[in-house]
């Protein structure tokens, strides 16, 4: 039932078939006019001078997050909130001083590509968003012109005070208040999936005064005012009073009609605008998701804080060298005379060694500003989202059935996938289907409903029965072709149940069934009908009756009809059951039920509910079933079905009735703290002396494939908690259902449902139960943590329901409880509330701090996702709130498989290898620029041409990277898929761990030195032609860029475990960029190449010296790496390197 | 035609298919240990025998160094040499006698080597203006050439710190009373001289500042001619560097004496640096440079080390391949 008490809040609204709605002006309407409550709308008069003179805004709705305005300026400021970006900037604007060690435009062209990469992509978006928000503006709707006619208006131009009619399955375009509708109580249903996930319809009742306006000419006459709040976020509450015709009407929400929501079952609506636009409900709730950051970007922080201070260390150093050098010129007879000495800057001033070391001391944070790689940012988004792309086309996760594919809907979690270390997953809609089927019942002590379902066919094995192959495939596909009935049994079916003992039973039944619920019939195109209702189970219930021969097919506000089989004559009739009340259900209640008068005028509380609860209302006389029933009941809900109770009483159409019923709707009616307890108490004194007919068992299918997604993730190490509102019982049938709990594994059940603790309750003393309840889930959980610590051989399941968790969630018990529930493998949190979910997702983040996931599929599962690392949304059948709050999307739990075991894996694995060789490349790179300085007396030059420099990030280095940051792959799918344990790789933060980062820039700065040692020492200081010429500055620079460019392209090589022709390509592709861009760069006039005018194809091609240095460098570079993997491979090998080698 | 073109349509959209599903046709190579003693024996093979011809080359140049900064210092002002140098009433001539203890075949290179001399200095490298060089006189915006900019109110060409301190010690040779005919054309590099000092440039106010750096030009000469001026001009890369001066296009036998007159001009004493003159021979992979090879011998047979190395661990822990029970994470049960 746990659906039907999630919706309990809507249900409240359904009393208003039978019962009036408040009067009375509340506490809140006093406050109508006064600060908060100052709207005024001035209804059918949109254009009246009163009207525009309170400037509301315009119906024109704008989502995107820039103007062309503002474009630049806002998306420029984003862009600078980050440091990195700051700093390139301050170095760049430096660069056209004389500080600058190269030229202005060659550093501030990667900054403009970088971050014009940046903006155009956030540009692009912007732009879907704009074309969305285009689409939802021109929409039309009739709006009354005042004339006497409806004429088809956009919404962008609707305004407050417009009379509009909207028509059926239209959407809402603003908030209005509900004038009158197609039918003559002023009725209407809508549905609100937009706005709240849920998919069933919700009914809306405009004012008695209102809702005859429905003629034109009527419409033409109606004037009046309505006064109400300002725009608020709150969906569930309104403000407002109507002044019509010189009276005061209290306005409630049941008259507003929401923007974002739809009309249905209704032809057509009046409603007047009161917000429009942006002043909507749906807007002023409409935040982002909290952003989230990963694991490896907040490691990413850290490195690039070591750079930077690897940087400032270096430029220091570089700068008190420079300052000793500088001050030994400063003689009488000027050292270095060939720097002029004498006749100086104040960049080189001998005789202020000082102010020269500190100035120097700023060129070289912009010269090894090499050092922290300037496009890492850029080049990691661009990856993600590709990576993005690459999870929404994956064919493996796209669900045929409701072609709905897995979707990113944030792409900056990619790598978060591969980490993960819990799973807490919600159980209805995520792990079951939440398509209720009615399989069995238990009438009049019989039980009907044959077939086994999945959670019996699970526990049949688990005790090493044989399984009747006929029954278990029989529920394997649904029966017949009725969906949310699977229920076979030819003793009922086929109108055989009147041929049965107890047959008057049966009837009364499936009568209840039938008419005890608040589902709405719809009759299809092909004449079918449907159910729609605020619980599937109740949907379940109505189908049941339909196929037995209790059709339901119309409801009223007064009345509800069946087609009834008369089992005296066999033939069918229509009957007419009076709806007098509804005994709502609730969460405490535990049980639902109607008042109804019979076409017999007898009057009847039909009765449904939870065992728990409807056992001890039973009359003397209504306990002929009892025992079996509960037998049954129990088997039921061990075979991991629903159950309830029905049942039923005839009521005196006496003074005592009247009397109550004068109470009910006196009760009803009122406005007070006290109201619900006298409801309560009201609903008691009735709902009782019941007379017991049987039970039924609906059946909550498990989604295809969870029982072999779960054993997978357990398998790769992952943990599972199940956080479901279900009772125990149940919760641990699907469990074992879906192999949570599995054979040899020993559960620790924490629960309050005890003796004492029952006995306390009954007294009533809250204190008491308090103290009480806190020590027993004590006591529980310090035996379930002894018991684990002694046996470290088996395998713990831990089972705690809502209200124990409540106590284990104590701020003195928590670090206990969290302590045993990480040494258990399984935990299944039964009766939990959607807040207890997000608090234990909170816990769970926080203890183990790794990372969590959750996956839910309703509205109640928000709280938990939003506050998961990662949270995944099921686009299941209960609307896409849950969705929208997601990170992730997929169809259907099975895919979640795919997504953490090969997509989190590959992404994980991706970018971590991504940073690291984007660090280990810039390292390389910049130290080679430092060991230069080290021979140029640290004055600032740099060892290579600008252009070379500014091209080294953008061109020469970067596809490569991204080419692995996208495409890389180390085992392929199917052996991510065989090889769960792979994922561990992820889970323990191998690829990434601060060994492996520092080892990567180790070895840059040992390439840094191999690269400009064999390089100097190779071609200086003989002739390096064969013609006698030497190696000057360019070709120094020439040939260690070189060098550089081969090394770090080669080493990307040598780290791809997968080459496609991208990755060849790519790597090939950029070493040839580089000489193709020597060779065009070399060709322009010099007075612009400098430095590498002809140097390539005059000085270094000719040169076989030139070549043989490069081949012997690279080499040498690569050799410790290549040895290092060699050998680890070989003899410490890594998960990945084991199974690439069994594919062999 | 059109089913090839269907044909080639399919194809296109299963590789794009395949693209998205990231299941292109790819090549995967693991480091299997048969890979692993292959690529160290390869490389070995390879780079033993390259390093041992490279090294071969470098004996078989023949290269004579002589320093003579302090030689040439007469023994009376070798306490104080910057004196003698920035004196120019002390005649600067000298002579060295140079022993070729080789046959060296022509062309042999003269090179003038500086040591301790910062070329690559910041300051120095970006006193020059290449538009100067090309264009002359014409060309006035000439403020990167500080401080060597203007002098009296007039430009100076070529400008800059660089062409100021131009080298200029001469040498002449004498091999048995006869002076070695020295080629010092064609030393600078062809594109300088083609496109990058101009033609039609000629020196002007050059060296006619208080401070005189290094040498002086002939103002009739134009730039690209100059050619002693372009060698100077690319700014060498480390502060340990030669400098081509000339080629001799005779051969020099075993046991001859080289007589070395030569103009000691150039001030390196006051900031401690050294000069030397270098005759050499050049082979096809250039000068002497013991260097490349030796390290392409290290690298070879550290390959080849690696290779025997890893195949007796190989053989000695024997255990099959690809095994996963000796993972960190196997020994635990996660399956339960």
């Amino acid at each position: 039932m746990a659906r039907v008490r999630k919706r309990s809040t809507h249900l409240s609204k359904l009393c208003s078939f039978s019962c009036c709605r408040r009067a009375g002006a509340t506490d809140e309407h006093a406050r109508i006019g006064q600060k908060g409550y100052s709207r005024v709308v001035y209804c059918n008069e949109a254009d009246s001078q009163e009207q525009i003179r309170l400037k509301y805004r315009g119906n024109y709705v704008s989502t995107t997050k820039y103007t062309a305005a503002n474009f630049i300026p806002k998306s420029l400021f984003e862009q600078f909130r980050r440091v990195a970006n700051v700093y390139f900037l301050v170095v760049a604007c430096v660069s056209f001083s004389p500080l600058a060690p190269y030229s202005g435009p060659s550093i501030l062209a990667p900054l403009v590509i970088v971050i014009g990469a940046t903006i155009a992509k956030e540009g692009i978006e912007d732009w879907h968003r704009r074309s969305q928000d285009i689409e939802a503006n021109n929409r039309k709707v009739e709006v009354f012109d005042g004339n006497g006619s409806f004429k088809e208006t956009k919404w962008k131009d609707i305004r407050v005070g417009h009379l509009v009619k909207v028509c059926k399955d239209e959407y809402f375009p603003a908030d209005l208040l509900l004038l009158s509708s197609e039918y003559e109580d002023g009725v209407c249903y809508v549905e609100t999936m937009n706005l709240d996930g849920e998919t069933n319809l919700k009914l809306k009742h405009a004012l008695e005064v209102t809702s005859s306006i429905r003629g034109v000419e009527t419409i033409k006459d109606f004037r009046a005012v309505i006064k109400c709040e300002d725009p608020n976020e709150h969906l569930y509450s309104f403000v407002g009073t109507l002044y019509y015709e010189c009276k005061q009407y209290a306005l409630s929400p049941q008259q507003i009609l929401l923007r974002g929501s739809k009309l249905k079952n209704t032809n057509y609506i009046y409603g007047v605008v009161i917000f429009t636009g942006h002043d909507t409900k749906v807007m002023q709730n409409a935040v982002g998701p909290p952003s989230k950051r990963t694991r490896i970007e907040r490691t990413m922080d850290k490195i690039f804080y070591i750079l930077f201070s690897a940087l400032v260390l270096v430029s220091f150093v570089g700068s008190v060298v420079f300052g000793i050098e500088t001050k030994k010129d400063n003689g009488g007879n000027y050292g270095r005379w060939y720097l002029r000495p004498d006749s100086t800057t104040v960049f080189f001033d001998s005789r202020r060694p000082l102010v020269a070391a500190f100035l120097h001391f700023l060129t070289a944070l912009m010269l090894y500003g090499y050092l922290i790689p300037i496009s890492l940012y850029v080049s990691i988004e661009i990856c993600k989202v590709l990576q993005s792309i690459f999870i929404n086309q994956d064919q493996a996760m796209y669900d045929e059935e409701t072609e709905r594919p897995a979707q990113a809907r944030t792409s900056n979690l990619n790598e978060e996938l591969g980490q993960v270390y819990t799973i807490l997953s919600d159980k209805t809609g995520t792990l079951t289907c939440n398509s209720m089927e009615f399989v069995k019942c238990s009438i009049a002590g019989t039980a009907y409903g044959r077939g086994m379902t999945e959670v019996e066919v699970a526990l049949a094995r688990k005790r090493g029965e044989i399984i009747d192959e006929a029954l278990a495939t029989d529920t394997a596909e649904p029966g017949g072709s009725v969906k949310g009935f699977n229920f076979r049994d030819e003793r009922i079916m086929n109108g055989n149940w009147v041929n049965e003992p107890h047959s008057d039973v049966i009837q009364k039944f499936f009568r209840v069934l039938a008419t005890c619920h608040t589902a709405v019939p719809e009759v299809t195109e092909s004449g079918q009908i449907v159910y729609e209702a605020e619980s599937t189970d109740e949907v379940a219930f109505a189908i049941a009756a339909r196929e037995v021969g209790f059709q339901f097919f119309s409801r009223n506000q007064t009345g509800i009809q069946l087609h009834e089989l008369d089992p005296s004559t066999g033939e069918r009739v229509d009957r007419l059951y009076k709806l007098l009340h509804v005994l709502e259900f609730s969460s405490a209640r535990r049980r639902m039920s109607v008042i109804v008068r019979n076409p017999e005028n007898q009057l009847l509380l039909l009765s449904k509910g939870a065992d728990s609860v409807m056992f001890e209302r039973l009359s003397e006389h209504g306990r002929m079933f009892e025992v079996q029933t509960k037998e049954h009941i129990e088997r039921y809900s061990e075979a991991g079905l629903r159950t309830l109770v029905v049942a039923y009483r005839e009521l005196d159409d006496d003074d005592g009735y009247k009397l109550w019923e004068e109470e009910y709707v006196k009760a009803k009616t009122s406005v007070g703290a006290d109201r619900d307890d006298l409801l309560d108490k009201l609903t008691d004194m009735i709902e009782r002396d019941f007379i017991l007919l049987g039970a039924t068992a609906v059946e909550d299918k498990l989604q295809k494939g969870v029982p072999s997604c779960i054993d997978k993730l357990a398998r790769a190490g992952i943990r599972i908690w199940v956080l479901t509102g279900d009772k125990k019982g149940t919760a641990i049938n699907i469990g074992y259902a879906c192999s949570l709990l599995r054979h040899g594994m020993r559960q620790i059940v924490i629960t309050l449902e005890l003796p004492e603790i029952e006995a306390l309750e009954k007294q009533g003393d809250k204190d008491a139960i308090a103290t009480a309840s806190l020590e027993s889930v004590e006591k529980q959980i310090r035996d379930g943590k002894s018991q684990v610590d002694e046996e470290s051989s088996i395998e713990f399941g831990l089972i705690i329901d809502g209200k124990s968790l409540y106590f284990a969630l104590d701020e003195n018990l928590v670090k206990l409880f969290m302590n045993l529930a990480m040494s258990c493998a399984t935990v299944i949190c039964c009766r939990s509330s959607p807040k207890q979910k997000a608090v234990v997702t909170r816990l769970v983040k926080s203890v183990t701090n790794k990372t969590t996931l959750a996956v839910g599929d309703g509205s109640n599962d928000v709280g938990m996702i939003q506050e998961a690392d990662i949270g995944v949304g099921i686009s299941g059948v209960e609307g896409m709130q849950a969705v929208m709050s997601s990170d992730f999307s997929i169809a259907q739990f099975r895919f979640l498989e795919h997504l953490l075991l090969v997509h989190g894996h590959w992404c994980y694995r991706r970018i971590a290898k991504m940073i690291c060789y984007f660090f280990y490349k810039n390292i390389a790179f910049g130290f080679t620029l430092f060991w230069f300085e080290a021979y140029a007396s640290f004055s600032g030059q740099p060892a290579y041409n600008d252009w070379y420099m500014s091209c080294y990030n953008v061109f020469f280095t970067s596809l490569p990277v991204i080419a692995l940051g996208v495409f890389d792959q180390d085992v392929s799918a199917t052996l991510c898929l065989e090889h769960p344990s792979l994922y561990q790789e992820g889970v323990q933060n191998i690829l990434f761990s601060w060994i492996r980062i520092l080892g990567w820039m180790f070895n840059g700065v040992l390439s840094s030195i191999t690269i400009f040692f064999l390089t100097t020492n190779s071609i200086t200081v003989q002739a390096f032609r064969n013609d006698g010429q030497v190696a000057d500055y360019s070709v120094l620079g020439l040939t260690m860029y070189t060098c550089v460019v081969l090394t770090v392209n080669c080493q990307m090589a040598l780290s791809v475990n997968y080459f496609t022709w991208i990755q060849h390509l790519f790597i090939w592709g950029s070493i040839a960029l580089w000489f193709i861009f020597l060779l065009v760069y070399g060709s322009i006039p010099p007075t612009l190449s400098t430095t590498a005018y002809k140097v390539f194809i005059e000085a270094c091609a000719p040169s076989i010296r030139f070549w043989l240095t490069a081949l012997l460098v690279v080499i040498a570079t690569l050799l410790p790496l290549f040895s290092y993997k060699a050998f680890q491979i070989r003899f410490r090998p890594m998960e990945h390197d084991t199974i690439q080698a069994t594919r062999l | 035609m059109a089913d090839m073109n269907r044909e080639r349509h399919r194809t296109r959209e299963t590789a794009f298919y395949l693209f998205t599903q990231q299941s292109l046709p790819a090549c995967k190579p693991v480091l299997t240990p048969g890979w692993v003693i292959t690529i160290f024996l390869f490389m070995g093979l390879i780079f033993i025998p390259v390093g041992l011809i490279t090294l071969r080359a470098s004996h078989s140049v023949v290269e004579i160094v002589d320093r003579y900064d302090t030689e040439c210092v007469p023994e009376a002002f070798r306490i104080d040499k910057i004196s003698y140098i920035q004196d120019d009433s002390i005649p600067k001539n000298c002579s060295r006698f140079m022993k070729v203890h080789k046959y060296m075949k022509a062309p042999i290179y003269i090179y003038y080597q500086l040591d301790n001399y910062y070329q690559n200095h910041r300051r120095y490298v970006k006193s020059r203006s290449d538009k100067q060089l090309l264009h002359g006189q014409k060309y006035h915006d000439t403020s990167s050439c500080q401080p060597v900019e203007l002098n009296n109110g007039q430009p100076i060409v070529p400008c800059g710190l660089i062409a100021w301190s131009l080298f200029n010690d001469s040498f002449t040779f004498i091999r048995e009373r006869a002076e070695l005919k020295v080629n010092r054309k064609n030393i600078a590099w062809k594109s300088d001289r083609d496109h990058k000092f101009g033609k039609n440039v000629h020196p002007f106010n050059f060296q006619n500042g208080t401070l005189i750096g290094g040498g002086k030009l002939n103002p009739k000469v134009p730039l690209s001619d100059q050619e002693d001026l372009i060698v100077w001009m690319r700014t060498s890369a480390l502060p340990s560097f030669r400098k081509l001066y000339g080629r001799i296009k005779e051969d020099l036998d075993a046991d001859d004496v080289i007589v070395v007159n030569l103009m000691n001009n150039y001030n390196t004493y006051s900031f401690g640096g050294k000069k030397k003159l270098v005759l050499s021979t050049s082979s096809w992979l250039g000068g002497k440079n013991d260097f490349l090879g030796h390290a392409c011998v290290i690298i070879g047979s550290s390959s080849l080390i690696l290779a025997i190395v890893f195949t007796l661990l190989h053989l000695k822990y024997r255990r099959p391949y690809g095994d996963t029970s000796y993972l960190p994470w196997s020994r635990k049960s996660l399956s339960g």
